[in-house]
């Protein structure tokens, strides 16, 4: 039996997903108060270019058959159009994805090298100085607000001591893993909480497990069942928590990006709001929304590719 | 393994000092437990004393301007904390900003926490095809990363304190809905459900007067999670410049325009900051002391 | 079947086991001494909670530290006459698995669900002898084929839950056995199991072990398992031992009281009213926290007499060779043929 038996059940119910979001990116706009044209328009408003959006948007007609014009048009990548770039929305979006995606891998990876290390040691010395020291810290990360948490930084790093740049992008892949530093480090801490307090929990409760008692009784060194069995198993259950909280992540880049002045889609996302860029908005929310779906699968996959239990479960 | 070599001669009576000290820490531990409750709500009241008490503890008001000394560093000029660009007292606008966020992680939370737990205790009391429906909509809106979502829904509304409490609501309600829901179905299995039924109780009394007091204490202290959640959330939107709207002070918008001042006065992004941790801290307290209290042996 | 003068393979003396709870000190094994000889089945029996399980982890050394405190001798004597209770990380490393090895009551939980069985049963093999991959694959095979397993080669690569309970406990078998142990201790191998496997296990482990010619310390609350398998029994109540001796003194003459409630207990077809209750033992065994002076089954025994509760009791020879019981009184102890305790 595959392994990934349930896989064509996890698509389909994927698809409904994605159709759901478009449906409610679609109802977004449709929140506006008063006048959508207008909204839309402000300041370049003219008669004809509100006839324009009216018919673009298809208003007259049936809202069923707004969302089908709305779908169609999405199928063609076609967002709608930017009246403060003066671009497609697609294009204004595609040129800011770039940086949101270095940071949130970026921060990913900081998270997990962080997190890991801590947590392990943690439930390893359960009490010890280290799990109470982190304890303390985590406790206090959580509560900061990760926009502040990343101004702190920048006042530390930047302004004194001036070991990182305040803001921006950086060039080349070195440009941008020194420029980004802050950043990620920033949104890496506040993942790590959750991180290390799972991992600690999962060290703790694979440590008591009667498969050690049977390692042990073999003969095996203590470090290789440190690794190959307490290890392993513990970070397998963590798999779960890493992956639910990478949306978390995502919310965590539109802050940081605002801080940091990086430009990407979290800053469009803000600038745009204040713009009244509602094709933009409306394009940056759909596009989160669908890179939250492709991390809850990539999660699901690699829960998969390493904890053989997990094709075993019907209706999962 | 043995305690090692020296243990092993000593005598019982040793051994038996140590358990019962043993014994006797996993008591303190108790206490200990306790304290982290106690502390929490302590420092809770701490904030909203100071809040609600703000006029008697500071004599300006957040929206004097002393013109005469603006950006000052603090404790000079009779300024605690500081003023602000427009020589606002720091202080005060703290106090008085702190009003706002208080009512958002009461005001938000409270009204996310019935309605959700209402919404998942019937998904999951009924079943069928009503869960099903309502299971979907909560997928659904966990597709959307929260804060971007709720961007969008004040961005479309238009940004205003109230705008963020409806946003809020719209959207945080589907995780109680989610925990109350697995409640409710491990819930309706237990004993004393059957028994209710079987005694002819109607399903609204057996959900609310038995299911539910039993359930409850996971989404209460979830609801400490989101409490910290939410202020954060608030000062987000304060920041991004999509809550509360100047000249009302509010921790977030504080943040933002101290990050301005970054260079020459650190203290108008700090101080707003540390009261947020304060107040999120002392929720974190108090979810880690209910929890501990509600679930005994978990360490 | 021990050869008569068999040397002593394994020599437990005055082993004590506490465990420090939060509700005190837990006496789990409270001077218990033992003797396993060579090619020898030893069996432990006795309600849970009289620490037959916990002598055998201290035995092995796998008590969870700082919860545990241990006094006493262990004596494996190929090592040397020095204990190795309180022998070190490396010395315990080299002699589990290659000369003592355990296997435990549920095989689901003793092995490690995301790792295949090739995988723990080469890490066995691996542990105390350097072979090439090919060679610790082949030797994986040959264990698991010895176990009884069929397709060993397909089932190298199969995951516990994949597996059956028997051909779990099996696989279990197989990697205790990897490095060839001379003495197995067996913790309830066969309680989870249900009762046609249960035999099946049983006679996998008898035959490996006269194949073998270890020794085996088989742990069980089921006198019938013990007594269809064992040599000798050793019987545990209330972290003591109350009576040892070989299987055929113990089923026709036992010399303690609770030794006989034991037997009494047994289901005996054709001998007993069908249609009557089981016999079980009335009351319960006392906690290991207050240890009350004196016998410790008094409060349960049939033959208690006032002054058992004070006598500082210890094992006395029954006259009979290597028979010995906890019970001053036991020249009392019968049993007729109607399975009656007879006073």
């Amino acid at each position: 039996m595959s392994r990934f038996g349930s896989f064509p059940r996890r698509l389909v119910h994927v698809v409904i997903v994605l159709f759901g979001i478009t449906l409610v990116t679609f109802f977004l706009l449709r929140l506006i108060p008063g006048d959508p044209a207008l909204a839309i328009l402000g300041s370049s408003y003219t008669h004809e270019r509100a006839v324009a959006i009216d018919n673009f948007l298809g208003l007259n007609r049936p809202i069923w058959s707004q969302y089908g014009l709305f779908m169609e048009r999405l199928f063609h990548g076609n967002m709608g159009y930017s009246f403060f770039y003066n671009q497609p929305a697609t294009s204004v979006i595609t040129s800011h994805i770039a940086p949101t995606l270095f940071l949130v891998i970026y921060s990913a990876v900081l998270a997990l090298l962080i997190s890991f290390p801590v947590g392990f040691y943690s439930g390893l010395r359960a009490g010890g100085v280290t799990d109470q020291g982190s304890r303390v810290f985590f406790t206090l990360s959580f509560a900061m607000p990760g926009f502040w948490l990343g101004i702190i930084l920048i006042l530390i790093f930047s302004v004194h001591l001036h070991a990182f740049p305040i803001s921006g992008f950086g060039s080349g892949l070195p440009g941008h893993l020194y420029s980004l530093f802050l950043p990620a480090l920033t949104i890496a801490l506040g993942f790590s909480t959750v991180l290390v307090r799972s991992l600690r929990a999962a060290t703790i409760t694979t440590l008591q497990a009667e498969f050690i008692d049977t390692a042990r009784m073999k003969g095996v060194r203590w470090s290789q069942i440190l690794w190959k069995h307490v290890f392993r198993n513990a970070v397998l259950a963590v798999v779960a928590v890493y992956g639910v909280n990478l949306a978390y992540l995502i919310s965590g880049t539109v802050l940081v990006e605002n801080v940091f002045s990086l430009p990407g889609l979290g800053t469009l996302l803000v600038s745009s709001v204040s713009q009244r860029d509602y094709p933009v908005v409306q394009g940056v929310t759909l596009l989160f929304a669908v890179l939250i779906v492709a991390i809850n699968l990539l999660t699901d996959v690699v829960q998969a590719a390493l904890d053989p239990r997990v094709g075993q479960e019907i209706g999962s | 393994m043995t305690a090692g070599p020296a243990a092993w001669a000593a005598s019982p009576s040793e051994l038996l000092m140590k358990a019962a000290a043993r014994a006797a820490g996993r008591r303190r531990s108790t206490v200990r437990r306790r304290l982290t409750l106690i502390i929490g709500l302590v420092m809770l009241a701490i904030a909203i004393l100071a809040c609600v008490l703000a006029p008697l503890l500071v004599s300006q008001s957040p929206t004097t301007l002393d013109a005469l000394h603006p950006l000052a560093p603090p404790l000079s000029h009779g300024h605690l904390l500081g003023t602000d660009q427009f020589g606002r007292d720091v202080l005060a606008r703290i106090l008085y900003g702190g009003r706002i966020d208080l009512a958002i992680a009461f005001g938000a939370t409270s009204v996310t926490l019935v309605g959700g737990t209402l919404i998942g205790l019937v998904a999951g009391y009924l079943g069928g095809k009503v869960d099903s429906l309502l299971m979907r909509l909560v997928d659904l809106f966990f597709a959307f990363p929260f804060l971007v979502l709720i961007i969008a829904i004040v961005a479309m509304l238009g940004p205003s304190i109230f705008n963020m409490f409806l946003a809020i609501w719209i959207t945080s309600w589907v995780s109680y809905a989610r925990i109350m829901r697995a409640q409710t179905i491990v819930a309706k299995k237990q004993q004393y459900v059957l028994a209710a039924r079987a005694l002819g109780y109607g399903r609204t009394r057996v959900m609310l007067r038995h299911i539910l007091p039993n359930a409850a204490s996971a989404v209460i202290i979830f609801s400490m999670v989101d409490a910290v959640g939410n202020i954060i959330l608030a000062a987000s939107l304060g920041f991004l410049g999509l809550g509360a709207q100047p000249p009302s002070p509010e921790w977030g918008t504080m943040i933002s325009d101290g990050q301005n001042y970054i260079l020459t006065s650190w203290w108008l992004a700090t101080w707003p900051g540390l009261a947020v941790v304060f107040v999120g801290v002392a929720f974190s307290l108090i979810g880690d002391g209910l929890a501990d209290l509600l679930r005994p042996g978990e360490r | 079947m021990t050869a008569p003068g068999a040397a002593p393979l394994l020599s437990v003396r005055g082993l004590r086991s506490y465990l420090a709870t939060g509700a005190g000190v837990v006496r789990a094994v409270d001077n218990v001494s033992l003797t396993v000889h060579e090619a020898e089945v030893l069996g432990i029996v006795g309600e849970s909670g009289c620490g037959k399980s916990v002598t055998c982890r201290t035995i092995m050394g796998l008590v969870p530290a700082g919860l545990a405190y241990s006094s006493g001798e262990v004596i494996y004597h190929p090592h040397g006459p020095r204990s190795i209770l309180g022998a070190s990380q490396a010395e315990l490393r080299a002699l589990r698995g290659a000369h003592l090895a355990m296997i435990f009551q549920d095989p689901m939980t003793a092995l490690n669900p995301v790792r295949t069985i090739g995988d723990q049963l080469l890490e066995a093999v691996t542990a105390h002898a350097k072979l090439t991959r090919p060679e610790a694959r082949e030797r994986a095979i040959d264990l698991l084929t010895r176990v009884g397993i069929p397709a060993p080669a397909r089932r190298l690569s199969d995951y516990p839950f994949q597996f059956s309970g028997g051909m779990l406990q099996r696989a279990l078998i197989a990697i205790a056995l990897a490095s060839s142990p001379r003495l197995l201790l067996a913790d309830e191998p066969t309680t989870s199991l249900d009762v046609i496997i249960q035999d099946q296990i049983l006679s996998l482990l008898l035959s490996l072990q006269q194949d073998t010619g270890m020794s085996m310390m088989l742990v069980s609350h089921d006198l019938a398992v013990i007594t269809e398998v064992c040599d000798r029994i050793v019987v545990m109540y209330a972290g003591q031992v109350v009576e040892e001796g070989t299987v055929a003194d113990i089923i026709t003459a036992p010399r303690h009281p609770y030794t006989v409630a034991l037997l009494d207990a047994l289901p005996q077809p054709g001998r007993q009213d069908p249609q009557g209750p089981l016999r079980s033992i009335p009351g319960s065994p006392p906690s290991l926290i207050d240890v009350p002076g004196g016998c410790r089954f008094a409060p349960r025994c049939p033959l208690a007499v006032p002054e058992c509760q004070t006598w500082e009791t210890e094992l006395l020879d029954t006259g009979e060779p290597g028979h010995a019981t906890r019970c001053w009184r036991h020249d009392q102890v019968g049993r007729d043929p109607a399975g009656k305790v007879t006073e």
